[in-house]
């Protein structure tokens, strides 16, 4: 636990990106986000612009590209089903290399493919630049409910713990020679699970305690003070702000 | 099933947002009942273990293997206020940190996969652990609960879909291939919440929320053979009048969204209707199996109005609503 202990979504740096205060970052990816899908499938040139964008802000935080290739996995499961769409789709039908297509299926399936790509890598971005307990600290100044904002906070303290308890217990049924091939193997995984939730909540219990112990009032304190200039704010939102630009001029 | 962005159109992305943070306002409030300052750790931890036993994968068939949504199992262990709450940050998490489903799309998931699944899922374990007592029957309910969840969320997505979905493909294709597909995991689901909540109440039954009105009192047999029972009185109550604000919640938002959302959606043609338009193939795509059904296209296509459609659409909902809210009052005059 000594050192390079942050999380591994979380790439250390000190470039303009990673300076701007969270509570920017958050309301600057999520506004691009909506910008992106209130955007026209058919202004093609519009959604290149917005990938140059990401490229740019990638490049100013100095966040490799494969580092973002890696994380996009994520949406696999959607992409294969953007192409699933023209396939199975509805309404008049083209011929693409020998493949019967439906046009409004293409349509779908570019819009889907299109906007999630964006959003992920703008997510992808703003995790990679931003420390997940800093992101809960913006969460807070942008006025989201404090009660959530704490649950969240416990969620990613502990998260690597109880992953880490799960790991362990796979490793020893592991090292006894079970694997799940089949449904009769299910008991043994929802024991596991049973134990987990177990272990879970008794630790939820001890913190609970262990935070009374120290003076915990239902509130937690607030160690930094983050807030942002008008300059700070005005680089992180001009990136949502040229993305509704591009979005005027393609209307 | 995490939803990306763009799947869904503005309007259903901004109306299940209203439900998503509607409902999870009603349950900040509810868990605090629940758990009062407790709720942060507690919640936290639960929804950490979500999270983690959402990476376990069960084997269902040969080759394939799912895992857990976690929706009904947290309403069960936890209570269907906590239950809500963990799901909404699993997924608000998984959203922003993991890039798992789109930021714009988050109203949508957190209504489906934390919503939905906990309100079904507790309905019906309420339901079923009703006609039946003892730990069995907490079991027996447990695996009913996850196994309908389960199907009910994909359901949800499907209506959702027809509301506002951007792909060109027939409602009945893909209430078939989710329902179908969804069936298959909710059997999963549910052997796995089942067993899960079987060993936890092994263990240690006094963390089964859905299970507190089997604890008995403790009983002390004195010296001179008389037997004392200690703590009846201060027993937790078995989870009294939790379902009706959620059913109370659950309906009008239904309106809500059904309502506002058909609203937008037949005020001015869709994305791909107006592509269809200028491109003078829209007389062509009413032939398909769609344009045939009834309520296909709002009504459209059957010669049935807008309004009513969607009017149709929120009755069966009501009645469904109705009936779990039907079984939830006499639960609670029973009890009273």
């Amino acid at each position: 636990m000594g050192a390079g202990h942050h999380h591994q979504l979380y790439r250390p740096g000190d470039s303009v990106v990673h300076r701007l205060p969270p509570q920017c970052k958050l309301l600057a990816v999520i506004t691009f986000a909506i910008v992106v899908v209130a955007t026209p499938r058919e202004n093609f040139w519009a959604f290149g612009l917005y990938a140059v964008m990401l490229a740019v802000v990638a490049g100013a935080a100095r966040v490799p590209p494969a580092f973002v290739l890696r994380r996009m996995v994520i949406e696999l499961p959607f992409v294969l089903f953007a192409f699933l769409i023209p396939v199975i789709g509805l309404g008049e039908r083209t011929s693409v290399l020998g493949l019967s297509l439906s046009v409004p299926g293409l349509w779908a399936g570019w819009n889907i493919l299109a906007k999630a790509t964006l959003g992920v890598v703008a997510s992808i971005l703003l995790a990679a630049t931003t420390e997940p307990r800093v992101i809960l600290v913006g969460a807070q100044r942008l006025r989201v409910p404090t009660l959530l904002v704490q649950i969240a906070t416990f969620m990613l303290r502990y998260l690597d713990v109880i992953v880490d308890e799960m790991r362990r217990m796979r490793i020893a049924r592991e090292s006894r020679g079970f694997e799940a091939r089949n449904f009769r193997h299910i008991p043994v995984i929802a024991r596991s699970a049973g134990a987990l939730f177990i272990r879970s909540y008794e630790r939820g219990e001890r913190v609970h305690l262990a935070m009374l112990s120290r003076g915990y009032a239902g509130r937690m304190p607030i160690m930094q003070e983050i807030s942002a200039s008008v300059g700070q704010w005005a680089i992180a939102l001009a990136l949502p702000a040229v993305a509704l630009a591009v979005l005027g001029l393609s209307l | 099933m995490h939803v990306p962005d763009g799947f869904f159109n503005v309007a259903v992305s901004v109306s299940a947002g209203v439900v998503a943070a509607a409902g999870v306002a009603v349950c900040l409030r509810g868990a605090r009942r629940e758990l009062d300052d407790r709720t942060a750790p507690m919640a936290g931890l639960v929804a950490a273990f979500i999270f983690a036993v959402q990476m376990l994968n069960f084997p269902v068939a040969a080759g394939t293997s799912g895992h857990l949504l976690g929706g009904a199992l947290a309403a069960i262990l936890v209570g269907p206020y906590t239950g809500v709450l963990c799901m909404a940050v699993v997924l608000l998490v998984q959203g922003v940190f993991f890039a798992d489903g789109g930021l714009t799309a988050l109203g949508i998931n957190v209504t489906i996969m934390g919503i939905v699944t906990v309100l079904v899922g507790w309905g019906v374990f309420r339901l079923v652990s009703r006609v039946a007592r003892g730990k069995g029957a907490v079991t027996a309910a447990a695996f009913l609960a996850a196994l309908i969840s389960v199907p009910a969320a994909a359901l949800v997505f499907t209506l959702l879909f027809w509301i506002g979905g951007t792909s060109p493909i027939a409602v009945g294709t893909v209430a078939a291939a989710m329902g179908g597909v969804h069936v298959l995991i909710g059997v999963g689901e549910g052997v796995i919440t089942a067993l899960t909540v079987g060993a936890v109440l092994a263990v240690r039954p006094d963390l089964v929320y859905g299970a507190r009105g089997l604890a008995k009192p403790l009983e002390l047999r004195e010296a001179g053979g008389t037997t004392v029972t200690v703590g009846a009185e201060e027993r937790p109550a078995p989870a009294s009048g939790g379902l009706r604000p959620f059913l109370l919640g659950g309906v009008g938002l239904t309106l809500v969204l059904a309502g506002v959302v058909s609203f937008f959606a037949s005020s001015s043609p869709d994305g791909l209707e107006a592509v269809a338009e200028s491109k003078g193939f829209l007389h062509k795509a009413t032939d398909h199996a769609l344009g045939s059904w009834a309520l296909g296209d709002y009504g459209a296509a059957g010669g049935i109005p807008v309004g009513i459609a969607g009017v149709i659409g929120v009755g069966l909902t009501l009645l469904l609503a109705g009936v779990v809210a039907y079984a939830a009052r006499n639960r609670r005059k029973v009890r009273a």
